[in-house]
C-alpha cells in the first residue's frame, strides 16, 4: 500500500536502501493522508520541477518497513506527522517533524543540497 | 504566465476564493485566483468534513481538489504556490505583483485570505512543534497513547479535541485563561464530566522545556502571578485563529482584531475591492459561510465591473 500522491513512493526497506545508494540528494516525507502531511506532499510535488538536483519520495508511515525512517536516531523524539528526512550521500543531514511550509522546506533544500 | 490582464483577481484560494472563482468564471468573466501555498486553505488541514450540505463526509483535501477542479472547468485560472510581493488596489486598475516579477492587472479584486491557527508565541513553541507540541489531534493523537497531555484553550475546538484525545491519552488537562469556557453547552458538559479530563483554569503556559522532546511546561497562575512547572508528554494548542490581513492593514479598513470590514455586499472601503470568507469581520467561520461570502462577493464584483 502506498500514499495517494503524485510523488514516487518507497514501499520497502530494500527500495529505501537502493534509492539512498543510487542518489546524492534525497528528500523523503513519511506520513499519512492527513491534514498535516498532505500540504507537505503537495509542496514536494511542486518543488520537483524547481530542484532537479534532488529526488523527492514519500513513504506511508504505517508500513512496517517504514521503520527504516520512523526509527532513525534523527527522528527520535518526533511526535508529529509527517517525519521528513533529507539525505545527502547516504547520510541524514536534516530531519523535521510535523507540517512544514514551502519556505521552511526550500530553506532546508537550499542549505543542505 | 503570458496573460496578465484579468477582469477580477481573487487573492486566496480557500473555499471562499474558489467559490468566487467558480461563479465569476461561469459568468464568462475573466478571473484569476492567486494563492500562497496549496489551494484549499484551512480545508486542507481538516481531516473530515461532515457538515457540508449534500456530502455525508469528505476529507478536506478531497473537497479542496473538487472545488478547484469545478472552478477550473468553467475557465477560472488558479495559480498556487505564489507570493504576492506588492500591490496597488486603490486605482481604477488594480495591480498585483507576484514573486517580485509578474505584474497582474484587474478591474476588481476579491480578498479571500482566510486565517490560520493562533500560536502561543512563547519560549520553546517552535522548537518543540512536532516533538510534543501539536495543533492537530487527529494527526498526532496516537503518538500519545497512555501518556499525559495538556490541551490549551477554552472554545469548542479545545473542548471537543480534549475529549477526542482521551481515546489515546491516560490523562488530559485543559489549561485555560478564564474561569469559564467559550464553547457550546454540550461540549462544556461532555468535557467537564469526562473522568480522564481535569482543568487548570485562570492560568496560561509561559514556556516549553525538554531535551529531544517536550518534557515539561511552565504555567502561570493568572490570579497570583505565581509560576509552577508541570511534567508533561504532550501539549495540543487550540486557541482560535488570526486573520491573514497584515498586508492590507494600512489600506483597507480593519476591525480591532484585524478582520476586514465590509458591507452586506462584501464591499470594502476601497472601490472595486471586495472581501470573502474568514478574513472578513463576522461571527461564524465555517466552509458554508465562506462559500456564501464567495458567492456574494463574486456577483457584486461582476456587477461592479459591468457598471464601469
Ligand atoms: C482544523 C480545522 C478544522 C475545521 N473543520 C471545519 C469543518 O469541519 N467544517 C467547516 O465548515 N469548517 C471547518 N473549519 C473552518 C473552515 O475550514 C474555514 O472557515 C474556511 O476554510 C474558511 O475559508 P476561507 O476561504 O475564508 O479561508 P481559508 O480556508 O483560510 O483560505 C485562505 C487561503 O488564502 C491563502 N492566502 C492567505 N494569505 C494570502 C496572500 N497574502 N496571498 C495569497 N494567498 C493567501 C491561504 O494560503 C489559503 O489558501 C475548520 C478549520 C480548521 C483549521
Amino acid at each position: 500500500m502506498n500514499l495517494q500522491t503524485n510523488l514516487k513512493h518507497i514501499s520497502t526497506e530494500a527500495d529505501y536502501n537502493k534509492i539512498v545508494s543510487d542518489n546524492e540528494n534525497i528528500m523523503i516525507c513519511c506520513g499519512r493522508m492527513g491534514p498535516m502531511c498532505v500540504p507537505v506532499y503537495a509542496e514536494m510535488e511542486d518543488l520537483q520541477n524547481e530542484y532537479s538536483n534532488v529526488k523527492f519520495y514519500d513513504m506511508l508511515f504505517d508500513l512496517p518497513e517504514a521503520g527504516v525512517i520512523r526509527n532513525m536516531p534523527e527522528c527520535a523524539g518526533f511526535m508529529g506527522l509527517p517525519f521528513t528526512v533529507y539525505i545527502k550521500n547516504g547520510k541524514v543531514v536534516k530531519a523535521t517533524s510535523s507540517i512544514q511550509s514551502r519556505e521552511q522546506i526550500t530553506e532546508i533544500l537550499d542549505s543542505v543540497f | 504566465m503570458k496573460d496578465k490582464k484579468f477582469d477580477i483577481i481573487i487573492i486566496g484560494g480557500g473555499p471562499a476564493g474558489l467559490t468566487a472563482g467558480l461563479y465569476i468564471a461561469r459568468a464568462k468573466v475573466k478571473v484569476l485566483v492567486l494563492n500562497e501555498g496549496i489551494s484549499g486553505g484551512q480545508m486542507v488541514l481538516t481531516h473530515e468534513i461532515a457538515n457540508y450540505p449534500g456530502i455525508n463526509t469528505i476529507s478536506g483535501f478531497m473537497l479542496s481538489r473538487n472545488m478547484q477542479k469545478q472552478a477550473e472547468s468553467f475557465g477560472c485560472i488558479v495559480k498556487s504556490n505564489i507570493k504576492i510581493t506588492s500591490f496597488n488596489l486603490e486605482g481604477k486598475v488594480k495591480t498585483i505583483t507576484v514573486n517580485e516579477k509578474e505584474v497582474f492587472e484587474a478591474k476588481a479584486v476579491i480578498i479571500a485570505t482566510g486565517g490560520k491557527s493562533r500560536k502561543l508565541n512563547i519560549e520553546g513553541e517552535n522548537e518543540f512543534t512536532g516533538k510534543g507540541i501539536s495543533y492537530c489531534a487527529t494527526c498526532d493523537g496516537d503518538f500519545f497513547q497512555d501518556k499525559e497531555i495538556i490541551v490549551v484553550g477554552g472554545g469548542n475546538s479545545a473542548l471537543e479535541e480534549a475529549v477526542a484525545l482521551t481515546q489515546y491519552a491516560k490523562k488530559v488537562t485543559i489549561v485555560h485563561q478564564f474561569d469559564h469556557f467559550q464553547g457550546f453547552k454540550h461540549a462544556i458538559e461532555t468535557a467537564k464530566n469526562h473522568k480522564k479530563i481535569d482543568f487548570i483554569l485562570e492560568a496560561e503556559i509561559v514556556g516549553f522545556y525538554g531535551s529531544k522532546s517536550l518534557e515539561e511546561v511552565k504555567i502561570k497562575d493568572l490570579n497570583t502571578s505565581k509560576e509552577f512547572t508541570k511534567k508533561i508528554d504532550g501539549v495540543f494548542i487550540f486557541i482560535g485563529y488570526v486573520p491573514q490581513t497584515i498586508p492590507f492593514k494600512n489600506i483597507i479598513k480593519l476591525s480591532k482584531r484585524g478582520e476586514i470590514i465590509a458591507d452586506k455586499n462584501m464591499a470594502t472601503n476601497i472601490s472595486g475591492v471586495f472581501v470573502a470568507g474568514d478574513c472578513r469581520e463576522k461571527n461564524i467561520r465555517q466552509i458554508t459561510t465562506a462559500v456564501s461570502d464567495g458567492t456574494i462577493s463574486a456577483l457584486k464584483a461582476i456587477e461592479y465591473i459591468q457598471s464601469k
